[in-house]
């Protein structure tokens, strides 16, 4: 178990996506499908539904937020975030999805993906102040 | 160091101005402590970038807002919407999505927001004084304010902005403080392609700059004739191609007269050459198409294209008649501006279709689906191929013009 900073609390648990390079949610991924849609991305054509999404940062437009809510809303989002940055966009985006439907993305914030981006599956438990990710295998 | 509230910021969560004010402080509050802010200061303008319709999620959040009966307390500028509202008619699609499209516009308004519905809030009179904190949205407005006013804001994504409007507050932290507006990097322009205007240096040196996830370059050497539209194309492709949401520009910018200034004193972490050839690249990949494409259409004006862009492109209106169209997205005050001056008719007798309240590369208002779009706007070459799903071809303006002339992509 790897202890991380607790930025949106929730708990979820799927197999990891890693994105070589920050991603911008809007015009970078399809709430209506999940998959990242920016032609740029090194992970363009991915899917996040589900994952357990592991991201140095958002890039770009201000607006992700709400392209992130809309995923989370339509079942779409990823299962929880992991950032090495903290990232105001991505942390908003999930907290209104908890505000406004109680459907939780938990984020949190780790050092590094080293220990985590090979794992086949993670879980991650988000409370205030305090987050646990857990290698499932 | 935890989150220190004020007896303010305390009463409005205990509900003292009501439940929307005190749902708006609940969302800075977890902000806040998320980006490590120490206190939140008073902000004395906002620009909400909430209106595109996104789905059931940002109006959802809004008419929650409503119900609660929040009101904004500083002056609130609005970003593009979805629809036009001055000519609700040109959406492309079904009905329903029309309806809450304009429903979120209007209810903006019914917080007490101005209906400028622009992504350049900069050029309206609610363009921000030096040194003032505010709270934006829209990345190309955030480094806009930031470089070329000298205004303070963070990057304030959907939702947060609407907050701090209602609010009045905003967490200190980053660009709202002296000591994180310091550049990191040089960047310094060696050398330019024959025949590059500053309009084309300024794209491609932004999309370059973004791209390289640079903190905070100071750029040097951008060209003398570099105006403010220049450094507003500048900062739109920077803030695209990378989160950047600060550049000094020496000599240029307002906190950058020198570059010991530009870097308040420190020596710079990096430096980064860029001359003639890496210019060039930078222009070239943001087409995906090649010399010689059939056009379907011209779009200028991403950011908002101002009376000074107008002004450039009204005598180059003359000559042979344009084969496509050409669509300029802009805003209600540069409308107002565009008939005071007789320009409007002069526009549309040429072919040119103005699109308001909105952005052609945002929302679903130029009339065709497939084929390829032309733009000198570093920004609009971005992100038209996964919005649109159309191919691009970037270029100066006079090679947007000699193209729509032509029907397909040439750059004379």
């Amino acid at each position: 178990m790897i202890l991380a900073v607790s930025l949106t609390p929730g708990e979820g648990e799927g197999a990891p996506l890693k994105l070589d390079e920050p991603l911008s949610f809007w015009a970078g991924l399809d709430p209506a499908t999940g998959l990242v849609i920016d032609r740029w991305h090194a992970q363009a054509g991915a899917s996040v539904a589900g994952r357990v999404l592991l991201m140095p940062g958002g890039r770009g437009s201000s607006s992700g937020s709400a392209a992130l809510a809309e995923a989370i809303r339509l079942g779409n989002g990823p299962a929880a975030i992991l950032l090495t940055r903290r990232d105001p966009i991505v942390i908003v985006g999930a907290l209104v999805a908890a505000e406004l439907y109680g459907a939780a993305c938990p984020v949190a914030l780790v050092e590094d993906f080293e220990a985590l981006a090979g794992a086949s599956r993670l879980r991650v438990r988000a409370e205030a102040g305090r987050a646990e990710v857990w290698v499932m295998g | 160091m935890p989150l220190r509230l004020s007896g303010f910021d305390n009463s409005l969560l205990a509900g003292a101005r009501g439940e929307g004010a005190a749902f708006a402080m609940r969302l800075i509050v977890r902000f806040a402590e998320a980006v490590g802010a120490e206190e939140l200061l008073d902000i004395e303008a906002a620009h909400v970038d909430g209106c595109l319709y996104l789905g059931r999620a940002s109006l959802d959040f809004v008419e929650r807002l409503v119900a609660l009966g929040a009101r904004v307390v500083v002056p609130t500028t609005l970003n593009v919407g979805s629809v036009d509202l001055t000519n609700p008619a040109s959406f492309r699609g079904d009905a329903e999505t029309a309806r809450a499209a304009e429903r979120l516009m209007r209810a903006h308004i019914e917080l007490g927001a101005e209906p400028t519905f622009t992504c350049a809030p900069y050029q309206t009179r609610f363009r921000p004084r030096f040194g003032a904190q505010i709270a934006w949205g829209e990345s190309n407005a955030i480094i806009f304010a930031n470089s070329v006013l000298g205004a303070r804001t963070e990057r304030y994504g959907d939702f947060i902005d609407l907050c701090c409007a209602i609010a009045g507050r905003a967490p200190a932290f980053g660009l709202h403080l002296s000591v994180n507006r310091r550049a990191h990097a040089l960047v310094e322009i060696a050398s330019t392609p024959p025949g590059w205007r500053a309009r084309e240096i300024a794209v491609a040196v932004g999309h370059i700059v973004g791209r390289l996830g640079l903190p905070l370059p100071a750029i040097q050497g951008l060209p003398g004739a570099t105006r403010e539209d220049d450094l507003k194309a500048l900062g739109a492709a920077a803030a695209s191609s990378g989160a950047l949401a600060m550049f000094h520009a020496i000599g240029l910018t307002p906190e950058a007269a020198t570059q010991e200034a530009a870097f308040q004193g420190h020596a710079s972490e990096r430096i980064v050459r860029l001359d003639a050839d890496a210019l060039a690249e930078a222009a070239a990949s943001l087409s995906t198409v090649a010399e010689g494409a059939p056009l379907a259409a011209v779009s200028l004006g991403t950011p908002h294209f101002s009376v000074a862009e107008f002004g450039e492109l009204m005598p180059q209106l003359d000559g042979e008649p344009f084969r496509v169209g050409i669509w300029i997205n802009t805003h209600r005050a540069v409308i107002a501006e565009l008939e005071a001056r007789g320009w409007r008719a002069r526009l549309e007798t040429a072919g040119v279709r103005l699109i308001v309240d909105a952005c052609a590369y945002a929302t679903r208002i130029l009339p065709f689906d497939a084929g390829v779009l032309m733009t000198n706007s570093g920004k609009c070459a971005y992100y038209a191929p996964s919005n649109l799903r159309l191919g691009v071809a970037y270029g100066s303006l006079e090679a947007c013009l000699a193209s729509a002339r032509v029907g397909q992509v040439v750059r004379p």
